[in-house]
């Protein structure tokens, strides 16, 4: 995924000469994950250049070179890192386009890797997602794969809105055949990756796998899911979800979020408000727990794991 | 020049309060201009003086008065031109009006017709009034290294109070400009209060020492003085075009008023220190100097005043007929696009199909 991205930022950079990539050590080093490999190297440092450690001004600064006719990419080094720059994404790269009574949009990306399962130090696991897609005038947008890492940042980068874009750590490294491209489906669009008739799982990001890994188990006990990997927090793409639940009757959602006011919480409630009729179960969520994130040797107990997402498939199957 | 005398340990200052020149006044200006500099004062002091009357009767929301700031924004924004970009927070409507922004539609804001970019921030090249304190100074720098980028000959040019300078951003703001040499001219209206907490209070130094350790000239100035204001904002705003990137000027000025009509300022500060501070007002003191050296005469003057009197007429009878927004606009474009979701919500808000 991490060469996917690499790709989507390069061709971004080539085909748009107002891209911009900035962001704590993304220049020489390449960025931590090295996401930003080669950039610097290749289109100069004037566009793909290293800031101070200063989050809050690096996404203030993008707003203003938003201002000044640019489109910065720019990388939060950890979503732990983040919090800092929350109330210029709050206060001003949300709401620009509104408190301009639409006149001036933000074309800004901000990327971050998100997520746990790599056994990070405390601040580098955590799923931040809740904060963003609460705020209205952002889209928030979480690949599961690489083909959709390059598909949805290229999307992202030529959105005439901000975009917070999360990276999934713990598939950074995962291997993946097929051709990049900016073909398929874009933001606010889900993706039905598995299907089934007695089931549906709804998740997003490095979740997704663990899903279809419990899809197949479940499969071997003769129960089918449809896995749905949202792709795209905000919009939401309401038309899978309902359609989803029409289909299967029943519904499981799996984040590594805590669970209170987690992604989890709204899917439930559009589910119900898409198709309650259908619904033969309560909704089920498999989430991270309402504590902090564990330390790297607890990480594997808090995270959904897949006989977590399997039990509550049958739960709900047998209800 | 003028600015060389910075280096005297008090504030640049090159008119007495009481408007006797301090040795050389001449600024580069042409007398038609040195008399513009007084009837934007003017104009901008009898607004803000209908804006309060305006509130009082309801007819705005809450509104912060800039009285006693008036030359510090006018000196100011008069060093701008037309390709530079202003970042102000939510007190420059004097600084508004020198940069040609519709002061009705400014006003919407204060009406609460509309959030803090009622008009076009692009055209007017004039940022959005911005309410998180210090957060401008860092779209200022974005903007101006965007500039840079460009290759363009212009600057970005953010004002921020006394109370800012202790925010985060206003630091990472000032970092991130020195490292870029970005061209910026950060103008600190330092008017002694944030609310009801002296500046003694807000920081144990002095702000405009600040630009040293970032790397970059401050210098102080006293800001009820507009010449040495313009002289001082026209020296940063020539050195940030030249790529020599960015400085940071302290106009010390003092908040005559209240924070705003929701305060009560005293319940925190001495009426007599308003009237010590009231003697060194920024419009009398110029006025003076004019008259002295028979650049304007009473007739101007008072020309001056009825002009002011009749423009704000005009801009008071228009603010008070714009309507209350219909409820439509509560869905204004969140996204260039709406979300299907939020289509459904205007729908439910608004009646039609799937309400």
């Amino acid at each position: 995924m991490v060469a996917a991205l690499n790709a989507a930022l390069r061709d971004a950079l080539a085909s748009d000469p107002r891209t911009l990539v900035m962001g704590e050590d993304v220049g020489r080093l390449g960025g931590v994950f090295r996401v930003t490999d080669g950039l610097q190297r290749e289109f100069g440092p004037e566009r793909v250049f290293d800031t101070p450690i200063a989050e809050a001004g690096i996404v203030g600064a993008a707003v203003g070179l938003c201002l000044a006719g640019w489109r910065p990419v720019v990388e939060m080094q950890f979503e732990g890192f983040s919090y800092p720059a929350l109330d210029q994404v709050i206060s001003h790269v949300a709401k620009y386009r509104y408190r301009t009574k639409g006149r001036v949009g933000l074309p800004l990306v901000i990327r971050m890797p998100f997520g746990g399962g790599i056994r990070g130090k405390e601040h580098h696991g955590e799923s931040p997602e809740t904060y963003y897609a609460h705020t209205a005038g952002l889209k928030v947008v979480v690949p599961s794969n690489a083909l959709d890492a390059y598909r949805l940042l290229r999307a992202a980068i030529a959105d005439p809105d901000p975009v917070v874009f999360l990276e999934p750590k713990a598939r950074y490294w995962a291997k993946e055949e097929g051709i990049l491209t900016t073909e398929g489906p874009g933001i606010g669009e889900a993706v039905v990756v598995r299907d089934g008739a007695a089931c549906t799982i709804v998740s997003y990001g490095a979740m997704v796998h663990r899903c279809l890994e419990a899809a197949a188990r479940l499969e071997e006990r003769g129960i089918g899911c449809r896995v749905l990997d949202l792709r795209s927090l905000v919009p939401l793409d309401l038309g899978a979800l309902g359609e989803a639940v029409r289909r299967t009757g029943r519904l499981v959602v799996v984040h590594e979020a805590p669970r209170t006011l987690g992604m989890g919480a709204e899917i439930a409630a559009r589910a119900m408000e898409e198709a309650f009729d259908h619904l033969e179960a309560p909704v089920a969520r498999v989430t991270g727990y309402d504590t902090p994130y564990p330390p790297a040797s607890l990480e594997d107990r808090w995270l959904p794991s897949v006989e977590r997402i399997v039990a509550a498939v049958e739960r709900t199957v047998s209800y | 020049m003028i600015v060389e005398r910075k280096g005297t340990g008090g504030p640049l200052r090159l008119v007495a309060p009481d408007g006797t020149p301090m040795g050389d006044v001449d600024v580069g200006l042409p007398e038609d201009e040195l008399r513009e500099l007084l009837r934007l004062m003017v104009l901008a002091r009898r607004l803000d003086e209908e804006c309060l009357a305006l509130q009082r009767q309801g007819e705005l929301t809450v509104y912060p008065p800039h009285r006693g700031q008036e030359a510090a924004q006018v000196g100011s924004a008069f060093a701008l031109g037309p390709e530079d970009f202003v970042f102000p927070s939510f007190r420059e409507l004097a600084a508004a009006l020198v940069r040609g922004v519709d002061p009705v539609e400014y006003l919407e804001y204060h009406r609460g017709t509309w959030h803090g970019g009622p008009y076009d921030p692009m055209a007017t090249r004039f940022a959005p009034i911005c309410v998180p304190v210090a957060t401008q100074l860092c779209h200022a720098v974005g903007w101006a290294l965007g500039a840079r980028l460009d290759g363009l000959r212009a600057c970005a040019l953010a004002y921020f109070g006394d109370g800012a300078s202790s925010e985060g951003d206003f630091h990472e703001a000032c970092n991130l400009a020195a490292v870029w040499r970005a061209p910026v001219v950060f103008v600190c209206q330092n008017n002694r209060w944030a609310i009801s907490v002296p500046v003694r209070s807000q920081t144990a130094g002095e702000i405009w020492r600040r630009a040293e350790g970032y790397g970059f000239p401050g210098l102080r100035v006293d800001g009820n003085d507009v010449l040495a204001v313009y002289a001082a904002t026209r020296e940063a705003v020539e050195r940030a075009r030249a790529g020599e990137g960015p400085t940071l000027i302290e106009a010390v000025t003092y908040r005559l008023g209240p924070h705003s009509t929701a305060d009560d300022p005293t319940r925190y500060r001495d009426p007599e220190e308003v009237e010590r501070f009231a003697a060194e007002d920024p419009i009398a003191r110029y006025r003076a100097f004019l008259l002295a050296r028979g650049v304007v005469d009473e007739a101007f003057v008072e020309a001056c005043a009825k002009e002011a009197e009749r423009r704000v007429a005009e801009i008071r009878a228009a603010v008070v007929r714009i309507p209350p927004p219909p409820a439509g606009e509560l869905f204004r474009p969140v996204f260039a696009a709406p979300t299907a979701a939020l289509e459904r919500q205007r729908a439910e808000a608004l009646g039609g199909p799937g309400g």
